[in-house]
């Protein structure tokens, strides 16, 4: 554990990547399996389980300091694991008992019955510093942010190894922590670990956003174009062995979507968007809004009630492999052919084929692009170059999307809350609302959008023009009005405006405009779009 | 009379109005007193200022030696009577343990006494005598560090740490960002009780007021300026002080591989280092620690504890717990991260 939090320590402090990465593969070189595994899993983020609830270490904290200086500690801090870090007293005493292994913490958890965590939890804390403390509770919440993506460590495995990433990226969703058969396969002890059959996910291929430049030179013929379904990205695996639904990031959340995993059982890797889907009309599916989708993804397990009025299916638009075979070397126009054959000859109730657009000049994809913002559903284009093959990761010049323009209002700032990790201590997430009358509406809520100077700048405002407290929110003068940039309006029932943006950011910070002349709630709901 | 009816917050900061003066005021006055000479407290261009003898020959130094029309120092132990001859306020300056020069501002009118404390911190430190504990009935008390998650460990560790980092990484430049006023000195001597003899190299923003910590006799070893090597390259495994905003700054840039070292007591928070994009972070605070603000309001035992610039919300619930009438004064404007920490 000691190296464990060393290791940690040095990674958050370095800024370097190249640093980075020398530092973990003196790690991985120097500590014995299977804390080196561990590790790895920690910082890639594949531990699949926590040692323990974020609640029971708030309870044992709140067992050694009062309340109100913990809500305010935390608020200041910006973070749980660090704050309790701190607030955590000294033991009395030195403890002289040496601090357990990693592989021993990760086994005492594991086998830990429910009613012994907190014991456990509470031993260890005792014994350690705080940058330990800090590294157990990030290492036990799985919340360890380090500044080190699952990418880059597969990238220090395979400098580590002498291997290809492709290669490690390919068996990395079918390895399991601590990683011991990879570790030896990388150090030339054992063979290529065998993964045919195996249900896992599959790296997906991500689209660049478009610019003029490819607009300006397209050629029809060369791309095929689709909607961009406003759902989630995921990928659908059938294999010998079982099935299972991942998200693009490789979660597996077969369990919330039991209606869409029973439906299928050819085997195959098809890639597309999870959508609320009720059923089709004349070969259409009928697509839900991404609020619909949003209540099914809050459920870890839905009620049948749930799964009846708001029905799972996925659009598909690309497949990897299809009754056992392998596709992704063929160019995207095969696959699609493929796809659309296979697709004519099998019953999938849940499943939805992709539809492909046609636009034979720049100016038609334009138009196109232009209409699709008329569906609630759809949030804009694919592009996809035809020849391409399956490439994981975001090749370029391969795919792109096009999403639908932003709309804007200008809103007035009403709230500010303290921000998390590299924004910890700033005021940086901000409530605005609209007028309605004399009255200010909030409307949304953004933290993003603005520089790390004009971060700087808004939280010293909220310092200087709070004029009120609600635990960690403040309440501010209704003075500054900020120009909000977002996708799209819904009516909501939720909101006592009565709206919900979705994915609403800063655009611009209006220091120059009056708040009285910020916009109206009637522009803001002039917005919404109506369904057809 | 109740300290409330002669001591209210203005937006030009704390105004006494019998002694018609403010202390540590933000803009422009006719009379102020200075409790130290940080940036934030000690502003130039006031009519009048009062303060201790070191903290003048520190604003001379920063603002040149117009920066106030007319200077009293008050030394410490002396008192004096400031507005109607007939009804004064008796001021004295006692120290606060900050800095060169800090003070505590201790104003008394008729049966009242007040205790403005500025920054203070109660660990030793060789640059400056220890806070004095003055009885009163109002203590007005700082809270940068109000949060009891602020525990600063003992400085030796952290130089350790520093010296540590020289011997296993000796090809790199340890640049270590301190502020100027303060932390720089503290630092060195630090260093230098450590056992590190070695020439520590210095930004020019540093120089001017290390040269007059050493007329007040304070030993800080051999400085050399950065802008006297000619070589740069010959700073490789050498201790290079700066002030924070010169850390990311081109000037740093001519230094070889630069390990980039801040000192200061927000490096407690892994994020506030980040921020400053720090590798190593020393926890070097020249205020208290939230241990020492709750027993420094246990040793003053005031009637009424007033808490100014920091987390206040924090340290009135605490001093509240304790049974201290307490209350929170809103003065903007204090705590300037470049200055002081």
């Amino acid at each position: 554990m000691n190296a464990f939090s060393d290791l940690l320590e040095q990674l958050y402090f370095t800024g370097s990547t190249n640093t980075k990465a020398a530092i973990l593969k003196h790690y991985i070189a120097t500590t014995p399996d299977p804390d080196r595994g561990w590790a790895i899993a920690a910082i890639a983020g594949t531990l699949r389980f926590d040692f323990f609830k974020r609640n029971t270490v708030k309870k044992l904290m709140l067992e050694r300091v009062d309340e109100a200086l913990f809500a305010m500690s935390y608020d200041y801090v910006g973070e749980m694991s660090e704050t309790v870090a701190h607030l955590w007293p000294e033991p009395a005493t030195a403890q002289s008992a040496a601090l357990p292994s990693l592989s021993e913490v990760v086994e005492t958890f594991r086998s830990a019955k429910r009613n012994e965590v907190s014991g456990h939890l509470q031993r260890y804390l005792d014994m350690m510093t705080a940058a330990q403390r800090w590294a157990l509770i990030k290492l036990g919440t799985r919340g360890l942010r380090i500044g080190m993506s699952a990418r880059s460590v597969k990238q220090v495995l395979a400098e580590y190894g002498d291997k290809d990433i492709q290669e490690i990226e390919a068996l990395w969703h079918a390895m399991m922590p601590p990683y011991t058969t990879l570790l030896a396969y990388l150090e030339g002890r054992a063979d290529k670990p065998d993964i045919s059959d195996s249900v896992t996910f599959h790296p997906v291929m991500l689209a660049h956003p478009i610019d003029d430049r490819v607009l300006d030179n397209w050629q029809p013929a060369d791309w095929q174009v689709e909607h961009k379904f406003d759902g989630i990205r995921v990928q659908l695996v059938v294999t010998a062995k079982g099935k299972a639904l991942f998200s693009r990031t490789g979660d597996d959340i077969s369990h919330a979507f039991p209606d869409l995993t029973d439906s299928v059982d050819r085997h195959m890797v098809v890639d597309g968007e999870l959508l609320v889907i009720h059923g089709d009309k004349q070969g259409m599916p009928q697509v839900d809004t991404f609020n619909a989708l949003q209540q099914r993804l809050n459920k870890k397990k839905p009620a049948p009630s749930l799964i009846k009025s708001l029905p799972a299916g996925m659009i598909v638009y690309d497949a990897m492999s299809l009754d056992g075979q392998s596709l992704t070397e063929l160019p995207l126009s095969q696959r699609r052919t493929r796809l659309e054959k296979w697709f004519s000859s099998v019953a999938l109730p849940r499943l939805y084929l992709s539809r492909t657009l046609q636009a034979d000049s720049t100016a038609a994809l334009r138009q196109l692009h232009e209409h699709a913002s008329q569906d609630l559903a759809v949030e804009g284009l694919m592009i996809k170059r035809k020849a391409g093959q399956y490439i994981p990761g975001r090749p370029k010049g391969e795919w792109y999307k096009w999403k639908r323009d932003p709309l804007y209002v200008d809103a007035v700032v009403m709230y500010a809350q303290r921000g998390h990790g590299n924004r910890s201590s700033y005021y940086s997430d901000f409530t605005f609302g609209a007028w309605q009358g004399d009255t200010l509406l909030p409307i949304g809520k953004a933290y993003s959008g603005f520089t790390d100077e004009e971060l700087k700048k808004l939280d010293n405002w909220v310092r200087r023009h709070a004029i009120g407290r609600f635990g960690p929110v403040r309440e501010v003068e209704k003075a500054l009005v900020v120009e909000v940039a977002f996708d799209a309006v819904h009516p909501s029932k939720r909101h006592k405006s009565g709206v919900a943006l979705r994915f609403p950011r800063i655009h611009r910070i209006r220091w120059d405009k009056p708040a009285a002349e910020a916009d109206t709630l009637d522009i803001v709901k002039s917005l919404i779009e109506r369904a057809e | 009379m109740h300290p409330r009816q002669w001591m209210t917050v203005h937006q030009k900061g704390l105004y006494c109005a019998p002694a018609d003066c403010y202390i540590d005021p933000m803009e422009k006055v006719d009379t102020a007193i200075i409790t130290h000479g940080h940036a934030d407290h000690a502003r130039p261009g006031h009519k009048r200022v009062i303060a201790s003898a070191p903290t003048l020959d520190i604003m001379r130094t920063r603002y040149g030696n117009d920066m106030a029309r007319q200077t009293i120092a008050l030394a410490s132990g002396h008192v004096k009577a400031l507005g109607d001859a007939g009804d004064p306020v008796y001021l004295s300056l006692v120290p606060a343990g900050h800095i060169l020069g800090s003070c505590q501002a201790v104003l008394s009118y008729r049966d009242q006494r007040l205790v403005i404390s500025g920054d203070y911190k109660r660990r030793p430190d060789p640059t400056c005598p220890p806070f004095e504990v003055t009885p009163c009935d109002v203590f007005i008390t700082e809270a940068t560090f109000g949060l009891p998650v602020f525990k600063h460990p003992p400085i030796e560790r952290e130089i350790a740490k520093l010296l540590n980092s020289l011997a296993v990484f000796p090809h790199r430049c340890h640049l270590v960002g301190t502020y100027a006023l303060g932390k720089c000195q503290r630092v060195l001597l630090a260093l230098r009780e450590a056992g590190y003899t070695k020439p520590v190299y210095l930004h020019g923003a540093l120089l001017r007021l290390c040269s007059l910590y050493q007329r007040y006799g304070i030993e800080l070893g051999e400085l050399v300026a950065v802008s006297d090597v000619d070589d740069k390259s010959t700073l490789a495994g050498e201790i290079v002080l700066a002030p924070p905003s010169a850390l990311a700054d081109r000037w740093s840039r001519s230094l070889p591989e630069v390990r980039t070292v801040m000192a200061s007591g927000w490096m407690q928070i892994r994020a506030r280092a980040r921020q400053r994009k720090a590798e190593l972070p020393l926890i070097i605070s020249d205020h208290c620690d939230w241990p020492e603000l709750i027993s420094t309001l246990r040793d003053v035992s005031p009637q009424e504890v007033w808490v100014t610039h920091g987390r206040e919300d924090a340290l009135v619930y605490q001093a509240r717990t304790m049974g201290f009438k307490a209350q929170a004064l809103s003065l903007i404007g204090y705590e300037n991260e470049d200055e002081s920490g």
